[in-house]
């Protein structure tokens, strides 16, 4: 145990990584002793009153190895790497504080703040007293901390996105998880950064491109916090010459929130596509409400187009569908009736729920559509459930399920041993910050995970969709191919995948509810 | 336009110059996208000693 020394989740996962890889190496992990880490090394047998003491500033290397010797290269190992990153960043300026760097760099414009939340609003405040925007990526962040700062950064002009923001994109630069898309006319204000991520994906994929997207932070259109940064955000876009279409996205805010966002919606000089997730009805003329992700992109490229399209279940055709259904529950055995969302972004996993739930019934969740829904264990299924990986009780101190997937194969091999599982379904988020190479992160245990189900006399039907482009460092279609080779059904957007497994999962019933009088 | 609110021009106007805070992979991500990024070598305050964090913040260090 290391007291106080503090590394980011990202880096100790790839130390922890490296090491469990060398010889004599049994397990590994080498984390910030926060609860949650703690839990995890208990579990993993890592025991002892130096694993109870440790605080959530205290770095644990913890290493299992057959004798004390073998422990002494691995244990060295880790030395060498977490110096060596320090060392290899040594010829960079490495200032130890905000304030240095602003010397260093007098001309920033903009503080990228990702430590623990407990200490993140004292270093975005010192950004905001020295003028710079802030993109405030921590959560865990008090809600009148966060007041506070919003507050602080309207009064010197300047934005703060966050906290528990996940992704912007401004004047084509990524911050945090994003993807690599176009540039264009379309300007995004969103609470959810895979919501950003997948609308922005979406236009991608259809020839059209993104002025600017705004992160606001996953509580900006909380009653308590009002909406700050997103009136903010509207006012941006709507000065932006660059922006012809603004699209909203959050889940559904509080009523007066909602009330103050809708009138600045409607008052707005272009048009305005909101997508409260799960919310429909036609609003005034210039704004129209999209009651998914994927409705969203839809109505705001008919805006750029200047032609609105109808909203259909699937891309390609009900037969088409259909038959794909069909061969993936011809061999599902009587048991498997239930659907296991398992998500990495929390909107996706809560569009899969307002997809679902008209279809399905009732979808269990640790970020349930409404209270009565909730899972009383988020680390077991229950009966059809979408679960959160990505929710405060699986990350502290850990990476982001987008970026490491351990937790979701555990889940995924977890779902494969239920006789109940007909479908899991996930999501794959591309971009920048993610994970360099999902597909060969899981391929594995998805295939055995059906092999699994196999040997119980079952078929396990997996469906993804993959939120990215091209041009992403992951690249899209190899992804894509090496899914599909083991056997993964894609589906070309979340609420797609969702429709998809509920097709399955029925049996082909909610094929009437889908394509309607389609036909 | 509302008279009170100061002279700055948008972020959205800008070239993008960052420090960056806690998580590397987000500095290296903005190094390929050909953004300049200076990392804070950052540690917790009072070496993460909360009782006194709290105290300092009182004496308003």
């Amino acid at each position: 145990m290391e007291k106080g020394n503090y590394r980011d989740s990202v880096t100790l996962m790839k130390v922890s990584n490296e090491v469990s890889k060398l010889k004599g190496v049994s397990q590994a992990a080498v984390l910030m002793a926060t609860p949650l880490n703690k839990r995890f090394l208990t579990d993993a047998g890592f025991k002892g009153s130096e694993v109870e003491k440790a605080g959530p500033d205290d770095l644990i290397i913890a290493i299992e190895a057959a004798n004390e010797e073998a422990l002494e290269s691995p244990v060295a190992r880790v030395e060498e790497m977490l110096s060596s990153r320090e060392s290899m960043k040594a010829e960079e300026i490495r200032p130890r504080s905000l304030a240095s760097a602003v010397k260093v760099m007098s001309d920033a414009n903009l503080a990228l703040i990702s430590i623990p939340g407990r200490f993140a609003k004292r270093e975005a405040m010192n950004a905001l007293e020295s003028g710079l925007d802030v993109f405030l990526f921590s959560s865990n962040v008090p809600r009148e901390d966060e007041v506070e700062l919003k507050e602080a950064a309207k009064a010197r002009g300047l934005l703060v996105m966050g906290p528990d923001c996940g992704t912007s994109i401004i004047n084509g630069v990524v911050l945090g998880f994003g993807n690599v898309v176009r540039r264009g006319s379309v300007g995004i204000v969103s609470a959810s950064g895979t919501g950003i991520q997948q609308v922005s994906t979406l236009l991608d994929g259809e020839g059209l491109g993104l002025s600017h997207a705004i992160g606001t932070g996953g509580n900006d259109l909380s009653e308590k916090v009002g909406g700050t940064t997103t009136m903010e955000g509207i006012r941006l876009l709507e000065e932006d010459e660059d922006t012809r279409v603004i699209v909203l996205i959050s889940k559904p805010p509080g009523p007066k929130t909602s009330a103050k966002i809708l009138n600045a919606a409607s008052g707005s000089n272009k048009p305005v596509v909101v997508n409260f997730l799960g919310e429909g009805d036609a609003g005034a003329s210039k704004q129209v409400r999209a009651v998914t992700l994927e409705d969203a992109a839809r109505m705001a490229s008919g805006f750029v187009n200047g032609k609105r399209t109808g909203a259909h279940p699937f891309s390609v055709s009900e037969s088409r569908v259909r038959s794909l259904a069909q061969s993936e529950s011809s061999e599902m055995s009587k048991t498997q009736r239930y659907i296991r969302g398992l998500y990495s972004g929390g909107t996706l996993c809560y569009e899969s729920q307002v997809v679902l739930t008209p279809l399905i019934g009732e979808v269990f969740s640790n970020a349930p559509l409404k209270p009565e829904s909730r899972i009383d264990d988020a680390t077991v299924s229950r009966k059809n459930a979408c679960i959160d990986m990505g929710s405060e009780e699986f990350v502290v101190g850990r990476p982001h399920p987008m970026i490491d997937y351990s937790l979701r194969k555990n889940r995924l091999l977890q779902e494969a041993r239920d006789p109940e599982t007909a479908v899991v379904l996930l999501d794959v988020v591309l971009g920048y910050g993610s994970n360099e190479d999902p597909a060969r992160e899981i391929r594995h245990t998805i295939a055995s995970a059906k092999k699994l189900a196999g040997a119980g006399r079952r078929y396990l039907s997996v469906v993804a969709s993959i939120i990215g482009t091209r041009e992403d460092p992951q690249d899209l279609q190899k992804q894509a191919k090496e899914l599909a080779s083991v056997g993964v059904v894609l589906m070309p957007s979340n609420a797609q995948a969702a429709r998809f497994a509920a097709l399955v999962a029925s049996r082909g019933a909610v094929g009437r509810k889908l394509f309607g009088n389609e036909r | 336009m509302k008279g009170k609110e100061p002279e700055k021009r948008s972020i959205l106007k800008q070239k993008l110059k960052v420090i960056n805070l806690g998580i590397e992979i987000f500095a290296d991500d903005l190094k390929r996208q050909g953004v300049e990024v200076i990392s804070v070598d950052w540690q917790p305050p009072a070496g993460g000693d909360e009782e006194l964090l709290r105290l300092l913040e009182k004496l308003g260090a």
